[in-house]
């Protein structure tokens, strides 16, 4: 069943709280989005978040406020980015029995130490119990791909600057200053600006499948091919230099003649492990909404990826593009989605 | 988050149990006895920290536990300079990816390399390929914590020693320091090629013979050449510092000083410089009585003027 993406939403992001529940920051996202698409019941809906950036079990289900589910509309969740959301819908509408899904992600990480938030999600036994942070293990794949590559820290510089530039061009993105490259380590090799900014938002996406896609949008972002991919959990069980499950899904879903990739990079090394693994040539647009470094609304940032790289065609400015996004430490899974005008 | 007190925590009463099964739990059960082991996949392979699956293909891993380590290799790291309350070391430390002598696959633990300052850059020795060992905790109860960090392999001793002595300064040299005493800087001209030399020696290094005609100089001089120093010293304002060779007005051989009163980076060769005297008060028979050479007003020497004394 041919699916595209036909619209996609998302809020102004912030670098900070300003005094919004999750439910009232998806709101309006979702009000957009049916406003948008001209849908208001969807086949299927899916959602992607996480309840330890609040601290409460079960939190995504108050967020269903924002979608009215009544009568009991057909639901599911995904304690994952909502790229992984926008996986499943995109399965349930293969079944060929519905037409259009809702999905849609968010998260508030200004309401945690999210760099310890993210510990919550390794192993048990091995790792969680020593209390590693989200940005100690990036820098440890940051050294471990420097070392490997020969890049240099001004390679990763090159890309804080030139994502936070497109970033203060994206109306939805933080307002960031060029990167300084004399403030210290964050954690070595990274330093603050090679780390994707604590932000607050959310995001909405509305497929469709077959003519009902050609009903609702001009120029559907047809979605050519999808597929995600994991790595061992044990950082010291893989190679880190390199991301062997993106390369797979890549290899799966067809990458080449994209014009743009989104790509769901928090940390600036991990661009630079991305494009070898997609196998991007140097003309391919990369991340021209600024990217996770720019606003990272955690478990929305994936579904952006895919949303930006959709708004590419939507426009007309591009006819090919590819959409990353990524789960667990160190670009552990990966998803790879190519999209295309009609 | 902002900087307030949290108003919401997530805690579990009394912690979470788990049951850790026998690959784990073998792994845990040696740790605490003390021992590093690893479980040999299907393939042949060595994984450390042990899982029930090869995390190559997935496949089950064989029952047999191999002992690793104690020594290991350093694969990757990463340098924190400002340690999280969650982290288990509460000074600047590395975390890394330690391969066992005997695995394949590395673990993750923290890397103690020692006290260091909050906030400080990563240290030289801390590299990939870096030889460490475990440091074990005394009590254990079989976790990864058993181990309480890693530590590196030792590479360098600091020798400390002291000899005591009682030197004579030997007659040339006390009168020398007579000399300074008074603030006066004393040398000896050679009977036979005429040169003068300060501090005087009592004799003539190129003619090999005895000296007695005492000559004073002046505490004026140029620089003939100098090196910038790094290295804390008592004697020096700072760091960087300049030690010179310094050819007194008078004198044919240069005498090594400080230099002071001028940033490292603008002291030049042929540069004119002047002792700079403590208070008399403090005088006594040292050369401690002078604290360094000033840069003087005075054109720079040319090279020419010098370049028979370096």
């Amino acid at each position: 069943m041919n699916t595209a993406v036909v619209a996609f939403v998302q809020s102004a992001h912030t670098g900070e709280d300003t005094g919004l529940s999750e439910t009232e920051l998806l709101a309006p996202v979702i009000a957009e989005v049916k406003q948008k698409s001209g849908v208001s019941r969807f086949g299927f809906t899916c959602s992607g978040s996480c309840d330890y950036l609040a601290g409460a079990p079960f939190s995504f289900v108050a967020a269903l406020d924002a979608v009215g589910a009544w009568p009991p509309i057909s639901e599911s969740h995904v304690e994952m980015d909502a790229a992984w959301a926008l996986y499943e819908a995109w399965v349930r509408l293969q079944h060929g029995d519905i037409d259009t899904a809702l999905v849609y992600g968010f998260g508030k990480s200004s309401q945690g130490d999210l760099r310890e938030i993210m510990t919550l999600q390794l192993d048990p036994y091995y790792l969680a119990p020593l209390g590693p942070d989200q940005v100690s293990l990036a820098a440890l794949q940051a050294r471990a791909y420097l070392e490997s590559s020969g890049a240099e820290e001004d390679d990763l510089l090159a890309v804080a600057a030139r994502s936070r530039a497109a970033g203060r061009a994206n109306p939805y993105a933080l307002d960031l200053p060029d990167p300084d490259p004399t403030v210290g380590y964050e954690v070595a090799p990274l330093r603050p600006y090679d780390v994707a900014p604590i932000t607050d938002g959310a995001a909405a996406i509305v497929l469709a499948a077959g003519d009902r896609a050609r009903e609702l949008c001009e120029r559907p972002a047809w979605i050519r091919g999808i597929d995600h991919r994991s790595d061992a959990h044990q950082l010291g069980a893989r190679d880190l230099t390199r991301s062997e499950s993106a390369a797979l899904a890549a290899a799966r879903v067809g990458v080449g003649d994209v014009e743009v990739a989104e790509l769901h990079a928090q940390f600036s090394h991990e661009e630079l492990i991305l494009r070898a693994a997609l196998g991007l040539p140097d003309g391919v647009v990369v991340n021209p909404s600024g990217g996770p470094l720019a606003a990272n609304p955690v478990m929305a940032t994936g579904l952006i990826r895919i949303g930006e790289a959709a708004a590419r065609i939507h426009d007309g400015s591009a006819t090919r593009t590819l959409a990353h996004a990524t789960s667990g430490p160190c670009l552990q899974q990966n998803l790879v989605c190519v999209m295309e005008a009609e | 988050m902002s900087s307030s007190a949290p108003n919401h925590a997530l805690e579990f009463p009394g912690g979470y149990t788990r049951s850790v099964g026998p690959v784990i739990g073998r792994f845990l059960t040696e740790l605490r006895d003390g021992r590093l082991v690893g479980v040999r996949t299907a393939s042949g392979r060595v994984v450390v920290p042990p899982t029930e699956y090869d995390p190559e293909d997935g496949s089950a891993v064989t029952g047999e536990f191999v002992e690793v380590g104690p020594d290991c290799t350093v694969e990757s790291w990463s340098w924190v300079p400002r340690p999280r309350r969650s982290h288990p070391l509460q000074r600047p430390f590395a975390w890394a990816l330690i391969r066992p002598d005997g695995a394949d696959t590395a673990l993750l633990h923290a890397l103690d390399l020692g006290v260091f300052e909050e906030g400080a850059k990563p240290p030289r020795e801390l590299r990939t390929g870096m030889r460490v060992r475990p440091k074990w905790r005394s009590e254990r109860s079989g976790g990864i914590g058993d181990i309480e960090c890693f530590r590196p392999d030792i590479a360098m001793i600091n020798d400390s020693r002291r000899t005591e002595y009682h030197l004579p300064p030997g007659r040339a040299l006390e009168r020398f320091l007579e000399g300074i005493a008074e603030g006066r800087f004393l040398g000896h001209r050679c009977g036979v090629c005429g040169k003068v030399y300060v501090p005087l020696k009592g004799l003539c290094p190129v003619d090999g013979v005895p000296t007695t005609e005492e000559v004073e100089v002046r505490d004026t001089g140029t620089v003939t050449t100098f090196a910038v120093n790094n290295i804390p010293d008592p004697r020096a304002p700072e760091v960087p510092f300049v030690s010179a060779y310094i050819l007194l007005d008078g004198s044919d051989l240069a005498m090594l000083a400080l230099v002071a009163g001028v940033p490292a980076d603008q002291v030049r060769m042929g540069m004119r410089v002047r002792a700079e005297w403590r208070p008399r008060e403090e005088w006594g028979a040292t050369m401690a009585n002078i604290k360094w050479f000033a840069p003087l007003d005075e054109p720079d020497v040319p090279f020419a003027a010098i370049k028979d004394h370096l």
